[in-house]
């Protein structure tokens, strides 16, 4: 005699089940710390509006070691963020053909990574030159 | 069958509903040589050891999608899944994870199967023809386009890869998309605005956070988070164009 009686498995903690997973988990928690470098971001333009004393307090805060610890650990999830979602960006465009062939995953997130890299050192020369 | 009288052990999860108020672990013990897969170790028990173990397989050469499941806790096809790599430890499987587990090894496949229908699975004719006008044309760069997606084989491992199909059975799931591009895209094919409604609705393809294990997984290469992904656009294209199309959006 058999009898229907399906078994649904819980789905708690699902994201430690696999590195894959804990790695997606990772990659979305990279957006928080973007998030907080954009309230720094804000917090330094509210201070402009308020003068040149209040913009220059801002600045001196920044110039805290606690606040380069905080800048370096953003650094490394801008990293991380950057390298994780450039490596999904081949999933979200169209297949493309160039001269007959499918572009290759690889060269979609090699294209993005560079152009990534090549933004930030434009935007680092621009500062460099107004900051000699 | 045995090489030198080696042998595995391949822990099973049995689920019999007869007797078992929750799935639990029964170990087996299995010869094996260098070319036995999963399955064959699993049907070696069957003959052999216990005949009350069940499980689902048909070609044994991965292209009918019978034998997907849980190796180790990874979604696999047991056929092209050999002992051999888990050798000289031991191994684990379980059913399809995010299914619901009917007997065994063996998971309820109706939602599934109940959706794939959903998304109309053939070749709509943009126009009818008689047989007098011949067949409908395509040239091998128009096939290429939906080359890749017309691999599946509904296996179902992308579904058991994919943690939001797990919390929500009702999402439309990357598997269905690369079928339904595999459709779409096809250049003889006029049914896309009436696929598009299960794109664009609240289990459409919205639910999907591009976690992407679902392509790592597929065992034929369709590279079905390409698919979903993809549609996400196409989603709000279609739904931005409404506003400029005298005809409207796709329902």
């Amino acid at each position: 005699m058999s009898i229907q009686r399906p078994y649904v498995r819980s789905m708690d903690g699902w994201w430690k089940r696999n590195a894959y997973y804990t790695r997606y988990m990772a990659r979305e928690v990279t957006a928080v710390f973007v998030a907080a470098y954009a309230v720094v971001l804000l917090v330094g333009l509210v201070r402009l509006s308020q003068g040149e004393a209040a913009f220059n307090g801002w600045l001196q805060a920044l110039k805290t070691p606690l606040s380069l610890v905080f800048h370096l650990v953003l650094f490394a999830t801008f990293v991380y963020h950057t390298w994780s979602w450039f490596n999904i960006m081949p999933l979200t465009m169209p297949i493309m053909f160039v001269g007959g062939k499918q572009v290759q995953p690889g060269t979609i997130t090699g294209t993005g990574l560079v152009a990534a890299v090549i933004a930030c050192a434009a935007v680092f020369f621009i500062v460099r030159r107004m900051h000699p | 069958m045995a090489d030198a009288g080696k042998t595995i052990e391949i822990e099973v999860l049995r689920y019999r509903p007869e007797e078992d108020k929750e799935p639990v672990l029964q170990t087996y013990k299995v010869p094996l040589t260098e070319d036995t897969s999963v399955l064959q170790g699993l049907q070696y028990i069957k003959d052999y050891l216990d005949g009350t173990v069940s499980f689902r397989w048909s070609c044994r050469m991965a292209i009918c999608g019978s034998c997907g499941m849980m190796i180790d806790g990874k979604p696999k096809l047991s056929c092209k899944t050999f002992l051999r790599d888990y050798y000289p430890g031991k191994l684990r499987v379980e059913a399809l994870a995010h299914f619901p587990i009917e007997r065994d090894l063996v998971v309820g496949v109706e939602n599934y199967v109940r959706r794939l229908e959903g998304i109309k699975p053939y070749l709509i004719p943009k126009e009818a023809r008689t047989l007098e006008e011949g067949e409908y044309l395509q040239t091998p760069q128009q096939r290429d386009r939906y080359m890749q997606f017309s691999a599946c084989i509904n296996c179902m491992l992308c579904y058991a890869a994919c943690p939001q199909y797990g919390m929500n059975p009702k999402f439309i799931g990357s598997g269905h998309m690369a079928i339904l591009d595999r459709y779409n895209a096809d250049s003889r094919d006029g049914g896309r605005e009436e696929r598009m409604g299960k794109v664009n609705e609240a289990d459409g393809v919205w639910d999907c956070t591009a976690i992407g294990y679902c392509s790592v997984v597929c065992p034929k290469q369709v590279d079905p988070a390409h698919a979903i992904n993809m549609y996400k656009i196409k989603s709000s294209t279609n739904y931005f164009t409404r506003f400029v199309t005298p005809e409207g959006a796709d329902k």
